[in-house]
């Protein structure tokens, strides 16, 4: 690998991985972005209830996940809440 | 006890054939009792591969149908005694025949066999669903490619809602020189974006162009394509081999080129 190589962009190798990954979460998921958007905001409203969450930060995924005892693995819907504040349940 | 094993890959032209000539062919050396069926009715082609083309006289239709026994439509490999291949039919199309009819069909050949391979057509219609019908296992075959890949996925999805109970992967026309420059997904990334258990990698190799072309496939030989292939044999009886490395240079004078490649 040359020097120049250590400035170019991804190389296409990497390109295609990413762009694949991406693109097997909704094709796995079998629903449109715009379903997985609905299912964002509901989770959203449902979580806000209980303590402060933050709505920008908050990612939904259709992943694999692998079973116990190597049988396989099923998808499994993964998300990442980040928590801004605990609000106390007995405020409301 | 027989084992049925369908090879797919959604994808056209990515070396499922190839896949089923070299396969069969590389059983057939271990001693296996291994019939071949060409399942892709109206685009015939495992016969050319394998080079018995010219030995038709039956075939999968036909014994479907009624119009002959298996028997007289199994096709004997001279090189290979416990080695035989049904073909397919050319002039009809996938309609002809149905899951239910491949399911039979497969049942009366478990008991002369111990492995049945299916060599399915591309795509996820009639086609597929009659290959697959009657599998146990299944390979199946992809190239470092996005769109192989992503058809690769979808096929993966379509054996576990199928109740195939193993499925695993063959990764084929790896290019090291690509590869090595990024320019290539290799094959940890391929296993990691499909998940499922790696059961050998193929490499980009001229032979398999040449032994096509003379209808003798090429498992077992001296190149890196055919000890690949004689690998996944080996790991499909169960045994445990590591992975080939691929990078072995064939002579002298390739790795005389890639020292100057280098520079």
């Amino acid at each position: 690998m040359s020097l120049l190589d250590l400035f170019k962009k991804k190389s296409s190798g990497t390109i295609a991985k990413d762009r694949l990954k991406l693109l097997l979460v909704s094709d796995r998921a079998n629903c449109s972005p715009d379903v997985m958007e609905m299912i964002k905001n509901d989770i959203i409203q449902v979580i806000s209830k209980y303590m402060e969450i933050d709505a920008e930060g908050l990612d939904i995924q259709i992943t694999q996940m692998d079973l116990e005892g190597n049988e396989g693995n099923v998808p499994a819907l993964y998300a990442n809440i980040p928590i801004k504040d605990m609000k106390h349940p007995s405020v409301s | 006890m027989s084992e049925v094993i369908v090879i797919t890959s959604g994808k056209g032209g990515v070396g499922k054939t190839t896949t089923t000539a070299n396969v069969g062919t590389g059983l057939a050396q271990l001693d296996k009792k291994v019939v071949l069926i060409d399942t892709d009715i109206g685009l015939r082609n495992l016969d050319v591969v394998m080079g018995l083309e010219n030995r038709i006289v039956y075939n999968l239709v036909d014994v479907v149908e009624g119009n002959c026994r298996m028997k007289q439509a199994l096709i004997k490999d001279k090189r290979y005694p416990n080695l035989s291949l049904l073909p397919s039919a050319q002039t009809r199309d996938k309609s002809a025949v149905s899951p239910g009819q491949m399911v039979k069909l497969i049942d009366s050949l478990r008991e002369d066999f111990d492995y049945i391979l299916l060599d399915c057509p591309a795509g996820i219609e009639q086609g597929f669903k009659n290959a697959i019908a009657g599998a146990d296992r299944a390979l199946v075959v992809t190239t470092p490619e996005v769109s192989a890949i992503r058809d690769a996925d979808r096929i993966i999805g379509l054996l576990g809602a199928n109740e195939v109970r193993q499925t695993d992967l063959i990764v084929n026309r790896l290019r090291m020189d690509m590869v090595k420059r990024g320019d290539m997904m290799n094959i940890n990334d391929v296993t990691d974006i499909l998940a499922i258990n790696l059961i050998g990698a193929i490499p980009d190799d001229e032979q398999i162009v040449i032994s096509t072309n003379q209808g003798e496939p090429l498992v077992g030989t001296d190149c890196l394509a055919g000890k690949a292939f004689a690998n996944i044999c080996h790991r499909i009886l169960g045994e445990n081999v590591p992975l080939l490395d691929l990078e072995i240079k064939s002579n002298l004078w390739g790795k005389f080129k890639d020292i100057f490649k280098k520079n």
